[in-house]
């Protein structure tokens, strides 16, 4: 088992015809993932990488039953995209795109709310469910299955973090980066009850980083779980008011510091990592109690 | 990004917010001419991207021109909160009757616009937020309607307005919500917003922040951008492309993606150096832009030592490699590198590093020690 996407699920790309969308639709096949259709208006009856393309996401879904997409369309049309692929229907919608306006997003948001997409992003490498798919450019070498369940605000961190866990032979169900801008689909609250459902996930990790009060809502929901979480936050050193990189990533008004973060967690029982190469250690500690 | 005072001011009368009149002065002498101009009392304000000025004596009231020339003399230059007052701005001193306070910013828990309203405003009004937050009515934009006038009304009697300046504090809100959204900001707050002894309703300051990921479709704020920058570095770094922030310590650091640098910064602190800078490179950069990082981060004088963490995903190990080989060649560089390099075409990048005899780590925590030793000899 695993959440949100599997085996079975059909992957439409939107943007599919610039050079990440072409470069990752491959390494996405290469993974394993059921990739049935592209989208890029204008280019509909020709293929990509083996993949028939559509002018529309209602198009390419009628024609190949796709129920979730990827969005590799640059941040002038991302949030339009986004908006298409929640009216087609789709499941889950994964937006990678960075640099979204913030009240693009706002709007965006409100909408997917009406539907019944999951929308992961904006601003993060997607989603993989362990041997089975695939969606974003998360490096498909580094996981491995087994019994732990990620979800990061970050991109590479995440997969710094797999890789140490894999390396210590600790696989995983699905890993998820949520993304890093201030408006997201889909945040740690929502994901967590998947996870807790989820029979083959045994142990939680959620890395989170400085900015917004995401992770001290987690710390509130964690309480009620029976499964155990470990945690990681990011920007331990970072000035406030200066924004890291990440739209999201800054601290404010005394909002957002690592430290409130790391009380909320530690509060609710959740052992914090000081560093990324601690966390194995953390995690075999929660699997073994 | 953030910008002054003065150039609020400018861009909210062209949406219809009354605000007091005045001019930015860059010497005593400019700002005694602009009084002279303005032929009342003026305040001279300090024009600094930080708030607090009133309580650091960067606000002085001015009765003539000769006061507003002396106040000038003491507010340029001044030192607040670590940023050097470069311009003042020189308007009308207005009597006021009561302050109230405006703003509008994103809510992140609602993932709303929230518009908020207060009659105890001014320089408190932070204080007020904490200690007496139901002072402050808050209403929650939904996105697909905008500002209604309903929520307008639930906002202005909220926040107990003098009954009189009803009908200027609504017209104020919904031009101040309109700016807003058509400008991208993230923040427009009026504090205060001045109630004149004459029953008038003015915007006494102003300050706007826009969202820098919709710059690109505000042309019209280039200019402001070049000027909102503080940081020559910075400057320079934004100009190519590159997220970066300067920290003032001794290891310059280049990664991919914000976390991971983020990540990287607190990793080169626990090994006992000190970051000299945040470097993001991007999802997906080419080796020309590793190579402008690598410039960049080298012409901060601070820097003796560069430390590239790099976990490739949608960035590619053989492209930062590449750049990393040409930055070598053409930079003439003359502190130590440490690269940790893994990741999408991990081992391509590794060879070409080889090739050129630079020798990649594979893990985090090890190279940042690396790092930090070399630094430090």
């Amino acid at each position: 088992m695993s959440i949100l996407i599997n085996r079975d699920t059909r992957v439409l790309v939107q943007g599919i015809t610039g050079r990440e969308g072409e470069f990752h639709t491959r390494q996405m096949i290469d993974y394993g993932t059921k990739v049935v259709a592209g989208v890029r208006p204008g280019k509909g009856g020709t293929e990509v990488a083996g993949v028939p393309v559509f002018d529309t996401v209602k198009d390419g879904v009628r024609q190949t039953g796709a129920d979730a997409s990827v969005i590799f369309v640059p941040k002038q049309g991302a949030a339009d995209a986004v908006l298409e692929a929640a009216d087609s229907g789709l499941g889950v919608v994964v937006c990678l795109t960075d640099g979204v306006p913030i009240n693009d997003m706002v709007r965006a948001v409100e909408f997917v709310k009406t539907t019944n997409t999951v929308l992961i992003g904006p601003n993060c490498p997607g989603l993989i469910t362990v041997d089975e798919c695939k969606i974003g450019f998360m490096p498909g070498n580094i996981v491995k299955r087994g019994p732990v369940g990620l979800i990061s605000r970050s991109g590479t961190l995440t997969y710094e973090i797999v890789d140490a866990l894999s390396r210590a032979g600790l696989g995983q169900t699905t890993c998820v980066g949520i993304g890093g801008d201030p408006v997201l689909g889909t945040r740690f609250v929502e994901l967590l009850p998947l996870f807790e459902q989820d029979p083959e996930t045994k142990v939680i990790v959620l890395v989170g980083e400085i900015g917004g009060t995401d992770e001290e809502d987690a710390a509130e929901y964690i309480r009620q779980m029976t499964k155990p979480v470990v945690g990681f936050i990011s920007g331990r050193t970072a000035p406030p008011g200066k924004r890291m990189g990440h739209a999201g990533a800054i601290v404010s008004g005394g909002k957002g510091t690592a430290q409130a973060k790391v009380a909320a967690l530690t509060a609710a029982g959740v052992p914090v990592a000081e560093s990324t190469h601690e966390i194995p250690g953390l995690v075999q500690r929660a699997l073994a109690s | 990004m953030k910008i002054h005072e003065y150039q609020a001011k400018q861009i909210l009368r062209k949406y219809g917010v009354p605000t007091t009149e005045g001019e930015v002065a860059t010497t005593p002498a400019e700002a005694r001419q602009v009084a002279a101009r303005i032929g009342k009392p003026v305040a001279v304000k300090a024009q600094v991207h930080v708030g607090g000025r009133g309580k650091a004596g960067g606000i002085k009231v001015a009765q003539t021109p000769e006061e507003a020339e002396r106040a000038a003399q003491q507010i340029l230059g001044m030192d607040i909160k670590g940023l050097t007052v470069e311009k003042v701005l020189v308007e009308e001193a207005v009597e006021i009757r009561a302050e109230y306070y405006l703003g509008v910013t994103l809510d992140r828990a609602a993932r709303k616009n929230v518009v908020m309203v207060s009659s105890v405003g001014g320089i408190d009004i932070e204080e007020v937020a904490a200690s007496t937050p139901e002072k402050i009515a808050r209403v929650h934009v939904y996105p697909g309607l905008g500002l209604t006038e309903f929520q307008i009304t639930e906002v202005c009697f909220g926040a107990g307005l003098d009954p009189g300046a009803m009908d200027a504090a609504r017209q104020f809100l919904r031009a101040l919500y309109q700016a807003y959204i058509a400008l991208d900001c993230s923040l427009a707050e009026i504090n205060p917003l001045a109630l004149l002894a004459d029953g008038r309703l003015i915007a006494a300051d102003a300050k706007i922040n826009i969202d820098d990921n919709a710059l690109f479709r505000h042309r019209e704020f280039d200019a402001l951008k070049e000027e909102s920058e503080e940081d020559p570095i910075e400057a320079e770094a934004h100009r190519r492309g590159l997220q970066y922030v300067r920290l003032g310590g001794a290891v310059g650091i280049i990664g991919n993606g914000a976390g991971l640098v983020m990540g990287t910064l607190d990793e080169v602190k626990r090994a006992g150096g000190t970051p000299a800078n945040f470097l993001d490179i991007g999802g997906g950069a080419q080796a020309e832009m590793v190579r402008n990082a690598m410039e960049v981060v080298l012409s901060d004088p601070n820097v003796k030592g560069v430390f590239f963490n790099i976990f490739g995903g949608i960035t590619r190990g053989d492209e930062v490699a590449r750049g990393i080989v040409e930055g070598l060649r053409t930079l003439n560089m003359k502190v130590p590198l440490v690269v940790r390099l893994t990741g999408t075409n991990e081992a391509e990048g590794i060879a070409i590093l080889q090739q050129n005899g630079i020798t990649a780590l594979n893990r985090m925590e090890e190279a940042a020690r690396k790092i930090v030793e070399l630094v430090a000899s």
